[in-house]
């Protein structure tokens, strides 16, 4: 029932936002020239502006900011630590340096591959992480964490590199950056289809995997004897979590905070099990990102801030209160 | 019927070899206490017989079958662990809890039948929560939770139950009724209990056959009075312990201090 009431409430907070986004832009459109350029009443400069630009950005920045979350809530119970998701355990930089890779070499002519080379990325950086994190035996979240920070400098550094030593990326230099910096674009009707794909299949398979995720509670021994074939759910969880990186990324570049604030907000509401909590992290993570994207066309009009800084600007602290709140806590 | 065997068990991580080869039969109704010095090999010899690690030589078989012939699913339908430190940093209440104790029996998506929220009650109110059970487990005693995973191995409806230190958070009233009333299970519903005891008095209080370990190898595999033979138990855990009998029942002392 307070499930319901719960994720109900959220539903309604994503449409509002999403319909609240779609009225403000860098263009002043009146919002019943809005509704009507929604429903193909309005002229054609206007049907343009909200359907094509806005109404596709903020459903794309839906699809991101719910994929983040989603693969936030399976990185952190599969390692069964609050502070895990896709930026700090570096499959977001995996994903990226993939994407800029295939960018390097002109794939991005190729429709919808983009999607496609940053969830091979994400899905190589976290089997990296994670083979690193176990060398010793045992998967701590300290290692993951250690692996994850080492393996996003180590992408960082190669993404730089192509950045500086392309002269075909350089010339688009300024598009590459904002991108990388976290900034929902769609140039392509095609990587839209292919990141919805992707995000619905994953999506689900996410919600499928959540009462084994509930039996990792207490760490991979006891979910084995609870049952769980530990391999393959890590396994599992670990590719689905990439395939929601990877969409996110092609679509919005590297966003920090998303997928490490929404669970840890929805925890104390929802409690701990993930049948509940991956759906209510879909609909707020998207909420989230909407709000932000929609902020982050709006401050500085007409001139764009990447989304990445304001959700850095904004989580950055959240977290650290969280953090600094529930210190005694979080143990690494 | 004998439920559980191991036989002439090898075990070790790495270099390390902690069980030098160990023979423990364990039958329906008994709960046979393993005590011995921190590193014998107690929980190696639990995670074992769990089929959590294979043995490096000899063998651990569930009625005639390897444990390690099962998959996951299949063995915790028979056999429950309840580990030495249990923690989560995620709000879990105390019925969910419970509830993973029916992980192998839930189907992976939709409604959990009546069956497993029987059970999960049932597993509740044996150990005296279930007033507790909306609670949230980082929110209980320490002794409650202990109770809470007992509860969670419970419900997972297996005829094997093995236990790792089950009483170390429990105050030592709480340590003796927990005990006893896992001895009444075993006996009730033909559980086979294996517990890892650090407490010499409780194990000879509650088993009804203590193993004890030597670095990695069993010595003594008897009921309490037996098992607990003075000059062993100096030789096993120094000679600071002094082994009394009273009313029939083996209980140790430490020596005075010098």
């Amino acid at each position: 029932m307070r499930t319901a009431l719960v994720l109900g409430a959220l539903g309604g907070l994503l449409f509002a936002s999403m319909l609240g986004a779609i009225l403000v832009g860098a263009v002043a459109i009146a919002p019943a020239d809005v509704w009507a350029a929604l429903w193909g009443g309005a002229d054609q400069t206007t049907g343009t502006i909200v359907r094509d630009l806005r109404l596709t950005r903020v459903f794309a920045a839906a699809l991101v900011g719910g994929s983040l979350a989603v693969a936030g809530a399976l990185l952190q119970g599969l390692l069964r630590n609050p502070l895990a998701d896709p930026y700090v355990t570096g499959t977001s930089a995996g994903a990226s340096l993939s994407a800029v890779g295939a960018i390097a070499l002109g794939a991005a002519a190729v429709p919808a591959i983009l999607p496609l080379a940053a969830f091979v990325g994400a899905l190589a950086a976290a089997a990296v992480v994670w083979r690193l994190a176990s060398l010793g035996g045992r998967t701590t979240v300290l290692t993951v964490l250690l692996a994850g920070i080492v393996l996003s400098s180590f992408a960082g550094g190669v993404v730089t590199l192509l950045l500086v030593a392309s002269d075909r990326i350089a010339l688009r230099l300024r598009a590459v950056l904002g991108w990388l910096l976290g900034g929902v674009s769609v140039t392509d009707r095609s990587e839209l289809a292919m990141a919805t794909a992707i995000i619905v299949v994953a999506a689900l398979a996410a919600f499928a995997l959540a009462r084994r995720l509930d039996a990792f509670a207490f760490g991979d021994e006891t979910a084995a004897t609870l049952g769980v074939d530990v391999d393959r759910t890590t396994t599992a969880v670990l590719g689905v979590a990439a395939l929601l990186t990877g969409a996110a990324v092609a679509l919005a570049g590297v966003i920090g905070f998303i997928g490490l604030i929404v669970p840890h907000a929805l925890r104390p509401l929802l409690g701990a099990p993930h049948a509940r909590l991956v759906p209510a992290c879909f609909l707020l993570g998207a909420t989230t990102l909407v709000v932000a994207d929609a902020a982050a066309r709006v401050v500085l009009s007409p001139a764009e801030l990447p989304v990445g800084v304001i959700t850095g600007l904004v989580g950055g602290p959240f977290f650290l209160a969280l953090l600094l709140r529930g210190r005694r806590r979080v143990v690494v | 019927m004998t439920a559980l065997v191991a036989q002439a068990v090898r075990a070790g991580y790495g270099d390390r070899v902690v069980l030098g080869g160990c023979d423990l039969a364990l039958r329906d109704g008994e709960i046979v206490a393993i005590v011995g010095p921190n590193g014998a090999g107690k929980s190696t010899l639990l995670r074992v017989l769990a089929g959590l690690i294979a043995p490096r030589a000899g063998s651990v078989s569930l009625d005639g079958r390897d444990v390690r012939t099962f998959d996951r699913r299949a063995l915790a339908r028979r056999v429950a662990v309840v580990p030495q430190v249990f923690e989560t940093l995620f709000p879990f209440t105390v019925r969910e809890i419970v509830m993973l104790g029916r992980t192998a029996r839930l189907p992976l998506l939709g409604r959990r039948s009546p069956d497993d929220v029987a059970a999960v009650q049932r597993a509740l109110t044996v150990f005296g929560i279930a007033d507790l059970a909306e609670r949230r487990i980082d929110e209980i005693s320490g002794g409650e939770r202990q109770r809470a995973v007992l509860a969670m191995a419970l419900a997972q409806g297996g005829d094997v139950l093995l236990l790792d230190e089950p009483t170390a958070h429990l105050d030592p009233a709480h340590q003796l009724t927990t005990l006893a009333l896992l001895r009444d299970l075993a006996r009730a519903r033909g559980l086979a209990i294996v517990a890892a005891l650090h407490d010499l008095n409780l194990a000879a209080t509650v088993a009804t056959r203590v193993v004890v370990l030597e670095r990695g190898v069993v010595v003594a595999d008897a009921p309490p009075r037996d098992a607990f033979e003075p000059e062993l138990v100096a030789r096993v855990f120094g000679s600071g312990l002094r082994v009394e009998l009273r009313d029939g029942r083996p209980l140790v002392f430490p020596r005075p201090l010098s």
